[in-house]
């Protein structure tokens, strides 16, 4: 029943009644562009209530049903084949494939085929499971289901998927609106409904669309019967801010504008219903028109890592070349004399075709043995280094996505890597570009802080104060200034009181764990002065009075009854949280504002001089609205008494402008109050009054109904001059600060990051103020940082000539590039703030490089009030010109563009719109995880990745290699000195775990400590695990490692016997001991590579040595037929032998000596972090203490170098804090030597 | 604020739990100067001794090499030795003597060896059958044994140039007139005895075609046993090759002369390769050959110096283990 009424109340308000500017707008007024309707691109009809009529040509348009998948079934086979034969290397495998079916290739074709189908498939299998997680992602949201209205006239819940041009539908509060929508009708007399549009856009605040009013009438499922109208209207396009069409209804066309239209992904608020129809489904819809299709991304490793396949490819070539061309010489000259070959002579050419040695086709043949070669040295070129990277990082991906660290109790949701592509590239991010809302913060604003006739009030002390008064601890005595506690004013004064210092640093944490958790939801405020009531006892009473008076009639909510509610509290629902903030607030003060009617507002106020509850009635009698160009909203009411007051909120710079002489009171000491307030982070608004005598405002009145009343585009400018004209010689009441409040975790997280050397970039489409305050809160400015702000200046604006405007950008780029270069070596670091309008113009052709070189050298950089597609262009930019990797964060749809433009995306889960996260790369359900993701994950899949395929390369130039070698003792013939199913083998089996392994559970260090010295991770962004230098360092220690193993065989075991019985060895057996050697080197060269092994590695190491025997054993058992030269060959010819296992012996630890006495020298004498950490650790392990003095020592400097972040500020803080100590102490000092006591004393000798 | 989930996952605290936590116990070895130092002196210690059994081992070897293939031509046939090998008329006999210069006990291995010869060469290892080898001529498909397959429309068992290229030079031995007892049998891999030479396959049509090529077999005996042609179709890996003719199971002593018989029918001539006879005792590690006791010695010898020199390296600029001011941000600091 409450619920009922309070519908019906609040369905009685008429808001256009209320508002003066925006809403009402009399639709005759404006230029319509309805005439193009009919034009090209305009071409669209819709036939309301009668979907019907979609279904058939020529006005048939697609389901409302959308697809993100990549392949279906039928495009799946080509389209992943094409994907993986794109590769270069699976290029080549497939054509060697190809020729394994003539006789071209040296192998056996199964050999060659075998591998090639079990390295795609793998590839491909993966491919599938992760369109199919895509394909249910979209099912989920086909399903989801909206009430629509069935042709029998009933609304009927029907899935998503099923809509179709031209339904009705109804809509619920809190419900997605499931395609854009043409609005009918709302829940509220007047057809208002707000829409909250930070999905497409980011921006918090709600949106307000208004249906026709021709339309109205429809708000009730029965009106739907008869109802037939057209729409005629544009054709599906991306633009979010247009929208032209007309409505045919009753005979009559209206125009349409972009206020009628309720876009996908936007959700209905505060209203309970809306009637739609829809216009655009599915991919014809504006947001997904936005979107566009995901880019696959490559990881700069990955990338680099073709190059690296490219120099394999051409040592390939050039051996290949040296071979075939070995081949002619030896074919010319030395090979027709071999009667035992009975090479063809070329006169008998039907007897014999081996082309490949026809001595009289020198060249044909040398082609041909190129050819043939290309595909023998193929075992330099890793076939499985991709199979193996994407099996690695899918486990990688597993092991991220089951962090339990990363798991988030509130949401019960995980980190989501998304693809498993970009796992190292995690650990190589230099810059992070984050959006705010609901990412940064959490959408929640509490009331924090109030400022009333200048004095501050539930001033807690900060986090940042109260770290550095803890770290000044250990160098200070407690140093109270204990001023009275009664006299508030100097109190809040003393803002930076030393009497926190002498909480101990336990008790502070306990407090501050207390305050965050509010026991009101948006009200985080303590202080008994003002919550007991003490103030009636204070001085100022009226001004405190009237300040709560502000804060419960100046403002657009309105209050609901909970259905369920116990006590006699309200909630209140208003246009910005902000608001519904004040409102609450003042609620708990005892002024409780409960009912609004068109023109009344009801509050229960605490009467001071009663000293008890009293119901008093204000006329609104009128409501001058908030905007982003005014900063201020005022309402003019009129008491019981018919006096009448402007009420008046707004930035505080508009307010302290408008005051009158007599309302300065308090200016100076809010203005204190103010400027520590933005320091925390707080969003400040100043609250000011004034009386108005009834002639004065009734002139206003006149004029500004006038200007309401006027059509055209000036009506804007008059009333807003008319507002001008009575919004000023105001009286400050006082501010109030509200907190936006941030995601758990997030100044921590950034704070680590910073010490990470990661630069973060806020990107917001919010206003400058909100934008600096939550750089504030979260330590991405500071007080003592030098800010450049970027921004049109009002004359260059208002041209709008797009050469002054880009000359004006330009100087101010160029005064702050020269400040910033002077004072480079001063260790105040910058800010930059830009907003929108001055970004556009700034990321032009030629300002870019300037501007990105102001802004790259900033330690912070915020940019405001910037469209989606902007964030999208600066990601891109800085992207290109710094040429670092970016992160880009973000939750909303407005942030898809600069998630798929970043090296990795970055999509918040917690929220739910999924836009974002479907575009990601990797999900969090918090922002603080990204701590987590980069600094431990990030890192270790970055070593584990680079020394991967590092590895790898080694690996298959010390094997490949082996196989030229042994080229040159053939005569160059083409012929293999391993059996075919040995070098199957060989990459597929023999060497693949222990790289699975390092590559899945390497740690150079363990997660504590990666959090520990964060500082660690700029080995990623340095990239000094895969530089080019290593790179080639690796190539030659294969080639090293081939060269001895394959030198050091040949001169044992050659031309001797091998064994006792003299029995000497052949092809055969020198392939299998010399394979063994190979098998040995490779692993054991793994095992000198892994710095932390578990039972894991073991195995695979080991094992992996132990499967070659075993399989030596198993092939050489099978019948001669199968086996074919390896028969027998362990057990029979080389196992008895002891020179085999010698050799082996030998051969593996002269082979690893080379790389084994670099490590030591690197070691010993130039250690890398790692390597240093990893013995610190193990130091500490000895002593088993922690808090070791040097642990925490070094600890400290390494987060010394930053900037931002929390511990910087709190550095900054120290600093600042030990220079007022200093001046408290000299004045002190001073006023006490210069006291007449002091004097006294002093001159009387006390000894 | 405990999820039942989590905690049902905690409680798991099993290997898989702490594996996907990436906190399975690990030992994670640091190495240390101290390790570094005690690895280089263990592996001198080591490979020092070994060496020195290997060549101990190396060096009881005897081993008597003979050149012939051109002393074995007639001084008029030498500018023109291919003519003279061609010519089947010329008798081929040859005799050489050899001096045992240090005690040699049985069994004593004859090699013959060939260098220059290009038993890895692709054309020639590919030519051949396995499968007719061990079931002879009911295996018909003879494709791979090209280019000799065939002889008048019969296959050719055992067929392809390896076989047609058996090297068919003879040896006897006389000691004091007294010839010396050589054991051809058991020359060849066991392996291959039993499993890849069929025991009722006998050579057929084999050279008998229009181009001959090395040695012959006897028609009679099945291939299994015909262990010339076994080793000889263990093809070699390398262009200088030894392969095994027989053993001599009598010792020869210091200044025993030995002469040999030989038919010098095999043609190396025309390729300019080299043929000798070799006749070598075995140590357990097999013949003579000093190169893995060097390369032992070297190695141990290297790591002991290595060992010494990073110890004085040590000593001189010694850092401190786990010393910090080798961080980076230490070093920045310490720069500038």
């Amino acid at each position: 029943m409450a619920a009922a009424t309070s519908r019906t109340r609040k369905g009685k308000i008429r808001w256009s009644k209320l508002y003066s500017f925006g809403c009402l707008r009399p639709s005759t007024s404006e230029e319509h562009p309805a005439d193009r309707v009919g034009q090209l691109g305009f071409t669209r009809v819709i036939f309301c209530n009668e979907p019907y009529l979609h279904r058939k040509k020529p006005h048939k348009y697609p389901y409302n049903n959308i697809s993100t998948t990549k392949y279906n079934v039928l495009t799946f086979l080509p389209r992943a084949l094409f994907e993986q034969f794109r590769r270069v290397a699976n290029f080549y495998f497939l054509l060697a494939a190809v020729f394994s079916l003539f006789s071209l290739a040296p192998f056996s074709r199964a050999s060659l085929i075998v591998p090639l189908i079990f390295v795609v498939g793998i590839s491909m299998i993966k491919e599938a499971i992760e369109d199919w997680h895509r394909f249910l992602q979209d099912l989920d949201v086909n399903n989801r289901t909206v009430k629509t209205r069935m042709s029998n006239g009933v609304f009927v819940d029907k899935p998503w998927k099923e809509l179709r041009v031209g339904d009705v539908v109804k809509v619920n509060k809190d419900e997605y609106f499931p395609s854009d929508l043409l609005l009918l009708s709302s829940s509220y007399e007047d057809g208002v409904c707000y829409v909250e549009t930070m999905n497409l856009d980011g921006e918090t605040n709600l949106k307000i669309k208004r249906c026709l009013e021709a339309s109205l009438c429809l708000n009730d499922d029965e009106e739907f019967s008869g109802f037939k109208a057209t729409v005629r209207c544009e054709d599906p396009n991306p633009n979010l801010y247009t929208f032209v069409g007309t409505l045919e209804f009753e005979n009559e066309s209206y125009p349409l504008s972009p206020s009628q239209l309720l876009l996908r992904d936007s959700k209905l608020r505060n209203t309970d219903y809306i009637y739609g129809v829809v216009i655009f489904t599915g991919h014809d819809t504006k947001a997904v028109r936005n979107s566009t299709r995901s880019p696959s991304k490559r990881s700069r490793i990955e990338r680099k890592m073709d190059h690296i396949i490219y120099i394999l490819f051409s040592i390939l070539v050039l051996v290949s070349l040296v071979s075939s061309i070995g081949s002619s010489l030896f074919l010319k000259h030395d090979m027709v004399d071999w009667w035992y070959l009975l090479l063809p002579d070329g006169s008998s050419l039907d007897d014999d075709d081996d082309l490949f040695f026809n001595p009289s086709k020198p060249v044909k043949s040398a082609v041909l043995q190129f050819i043939r070669a290309l595909i023998l040295y193929g075992y330099l070129i890793p076939i499985s280094l991709y199979v193996s990277i994407e099996v690695v990082k899918v486990l990688q991906k597993m092991l991220i996505d089951k962090d339990i660290e990363l798991y988030d109790d509130v949401t019960r949701k995980s980190v989501q890597a998304r693809t498993s592509n970009l796992n190292e590239e995690l650990g190589q991010v230099e810059m992070i570009l984050s959006d705010k809302t609901g990412t940064l913060t959490s959408n929640q604003m509490e009331f924090r802080k109030c400022s009333i006739a200048g004095i501050s009030y539930g001033g807690d002390i900060t986090e940042v104060d109260l770290a550095a008064s803890t770290r000044m601890n250990a160098n200070l005595e407690p140093f109270e200034f204990s001023m009275d506690e009664t006299n508030r004013a100097t109190r809040s004064f003393e803002l930076l009181d030393f009497s926190v210092s002498s909480f101990s640093a336990q008790n502070g944490n306990a407090r501050l764990l207390k305050t965050e958790e509010p026991v009101i939801k948006g009200f985080n405020f303590r202080d008994d002065w003002l919550m007991n009531k003490n103030w009636i006892r204070g001085p100022n009473l009226s001004d405190i009075t009237m300040f709560f008076r502000v804060m419960a009639l100046c403002h657009t909510g309105i209050p609901i009854e909970d259905d369920n509610r116990k006590t006699d509290k309200l909630s209140y629902e208003a246009e910005s949280p902000e608001e519904v903030s004040f409102l609450i607030a003042s609620q708990e003060f005892g002024f409780q504002f409960f009912r609004r009617t068109q023109s009344l507002m009801v509050l229960k106020e605490f009467d001071p001089s009663s000293m008890e509850e009293v119901e008093r009635e204000y006329k609104l009698l009128n409501l001058l609205e908030f905007s982003s160009s005014r900063k201020r909203m005022s309402v003019i009411v009129s008491n019981e008494d018919g006096r009448i007051f402007l009420l008046c909120k707004g930035a505080d710079s508009i307010i302290f402008d408008r005051l009158a002489d007599n309302g300065r009171t308090y200016e100076q000491a809010t203005a204190l109050h103010l400027s520590s307030y933005a320091e925390d982070g707080l969003r400040t608004l100043a609250f000011a009054y004034r009386e108005l005598e009834a002639a004065e405002y009734e002139r206003w009145n006149t004029t500004f109904t006038q200007a309401k009343a006027t059509i055209g585009p000036e009506r804007e400018e008059l009333l807003e001059q008319a507002s001008q004209m009575i919004e000023k010689d105001l009286i400050l009441l006082g501010v109030v600060a509200v907190e936006d409040k941030l995601q758990k975790g997030v100044p921590e997280c950034i704070d680590k990051l910073a010490q990470a050397g990661l630069k973060i970039w806020l990107l917001t489409g919010d206003k400058r103020e909100t934008a600096v305050n939550i750089g504030f809160a979260c330590s991405l400015l500071r007080q003592d940082m030098m800010q450049f702000h970027l921004s049109l200046s009002r004359e260059a604006e208002s041209n709008n000539e797009v050469k002054a405007m880009e000359e004006d950008i330009l100087q101010q780029i160029q005064c702050s590039y020269k400040l910033l270069c002077e004072e480079g070596n001063n260790e105040a670091p910058y800010g930059l703030i830009i907003d929108g309008k001055a970004l556009e113009i700034a990321l032009r052709g030629n300002i870019k490089d300037e501007f990105l070189q102001l802004a790259v050298n900033c330690a912070s950089v915020i940019c405001c009030r910037v469209s989606p597609k902007q964030k999208a262009l600066i990601t891109r930019l800085v992207k290109q010109y710094t040429g670092r990797t970016t992160l880009a964060i973000g939750d909303g749809a407005n942030d898809v563009g600069m998630i798929q433009e970043a090296d990795i995306g970055v999509g918040i889960s917690g929220m739910e719109g999924m836009q974002a996260v479907m575009a990601s790369d990797f999900s969090l359900p918090q922002f603080r995880f990204l701590e987590r993701l980069l600094i431990v994950h990030g890192h270790w899949c970055y070593q584990r990745i680079s020394k991967m395929v590092l590895y790898f390369v080694y690996k298959n130039v010390a094997f490949g290699l082996t196989l030229f070698y042994y080229e040159l003792y053939t005569s160059f013939s083409g012929e293999v000195l391993y059996n075919d199913w040995y070098m199957t083998m060989f990459n597929v089996m023999l060497t693949s775990l222990p790289v699975v392994a390092l590559g899945v559970l390497e740690q150079d260090v363990s997660s504590d400590i990666c959090l520990q010295f964060p500082a660690l991770y700029q080995q990623g962004p340095r990239n000094v695990h895969f530089s080019w230098s290593r790179i080639i360092g690796w190539i030659l220690n294969g080639v090293v490692t081939s060269l001895v193993i394959f030198l050091a065989n040949i001169y044992i075991l050659s031309p001797t016997a091998l064994q006792r019985n003299g029995f000497v060895t052949d092809m055969n057996s020198l392939g299998a001991i010399t394979y063994t050697c190979v098998i040995w080197t490779v692993n054991c060269q793994i095992a000198i590579i892994t710095s932390h092994f578990t039972w894991i590695q073991h195995l695979s190491i080991w094992g992996s040595i132990l499967l070659w025997y075993i399989f030596l054993l198993v092939y050489g058992a099978l019948p001669p037929d199968l086996s074919g030269n390896a028969f027998q060959v362990l057990i029979g010819v080389i196992g008895p032998a002891p020179l085999y296992w010698m050799i082996t012996m030998v051969v593996v630890v002269v082979s690893l000596l080379p790389y084994f006495v670099h490590i030591t020298i690197q070691r010993s004498f130039y250690p890398m972090d790692d390597h240093v950490i990893q013995e610190m650790e193990k130091c500490l392990k000895k002593d088993d203490v922690r808090d070791n003095e040097m642990w925490v020592r070094e600890q400290r400097n390494s987060q010394r170098s930053t900037s931002i972040g929390f511990s910087a500020r709190v550095e900054a803080k120290v600093l600042s804090f030990s220079q007022q100590m200093q001046q408290k102490k000299l004045s002190i000092y001073r006023s006490v030597t210069n006291s007449p006591i002091y004097r006294s004393i002093t001159r009387t000798p006390f000894s | 604020m405990t999820d039942p989930n989590r905690e049902r996952y905690r409680i798991r605290e099993t290997a898989f739990y702490l594996f996907t936590q990436q906190s399975l116990p690990a030992c994670k070895p640091v190495l240390t100067p101290g390790w570094v130092i005690t690895i280089f002196l263990f592996m001198g210690l080591i490979f020092i001794p070994v060496g020195l059994v290997t060549l101990r081992a190396s060096h009881s070897v005897v081993e008597i090499v003979d050149r012939y293939d051109i002393e074995c031509v007639p001084e008029s046939s030498r500018i023109d030795k291919i003519s003279y090998i061609q010519d089947d008329s010329i008798p081929k006999n040859c005799s050489r003597f050899m001096k045992v210069r240090k005690y040699m006990k049985a069994p004593i291995n004859i090699y013959y060896q060939l260098d220059n010869y290009y038993q890895n060469h692709r054309r020639y290892v590919k030519s051949r059958s396995d499968k007719q080898l061990l079931h002879g001529r009911k295996y018909h498909d003879t494709s791979s044994c090209q280019p000799v397959e065939l002889n008048n429309g019969q296959p050719i068992v055992p067929c392809g140039l390896i076989a047609w290229s058996l090297f068919n030079d003879s040896f006897t031995f006389i000691r004091e007139r007294a010839e010396l007892k050589v054991n051809r049998k058991n020359i060849a891999w066991k392996s291959d005895r039993d499993h890849k030479f069929g025991k009722n396959v006998h050579p057929f049509s084999f050279q008998n075609g229009t181009l001959i090529g090395g040695g012959k077999l006897y028609p009679k005996i099945p291939l299994s046993d015909q262990e010339d042609l076994i080793v000889w179709m263990r093809t070699s890996a390398l262009p200088s090759f030894r392969k095994l003719y027989g053993r001599i199971e009598e010792d020869l002593d210091v200044d025993d002369v030995i002469v040999v018989n030989l038919m010098n029918n095999y043609n190396t001539y025309s390729f300019g390769g080299k043929k000798k006879l070799v006749l070598s005792t075995s140590s357990w590690l097999g013949g003579k050959n000093n190169f893995l006791g060097h390369a032992c010695i070297i190695v141990g010898c290297s790591s002991l110096v290595l060992a010494i020199v990073f110890t004085l390296l040590h000593l001189k600029y010694r850092r401190p283990y786990g010393d910090t001011s080798y961080l980076p941000w230490n070093r920045k600091s310490l720069s500038g």
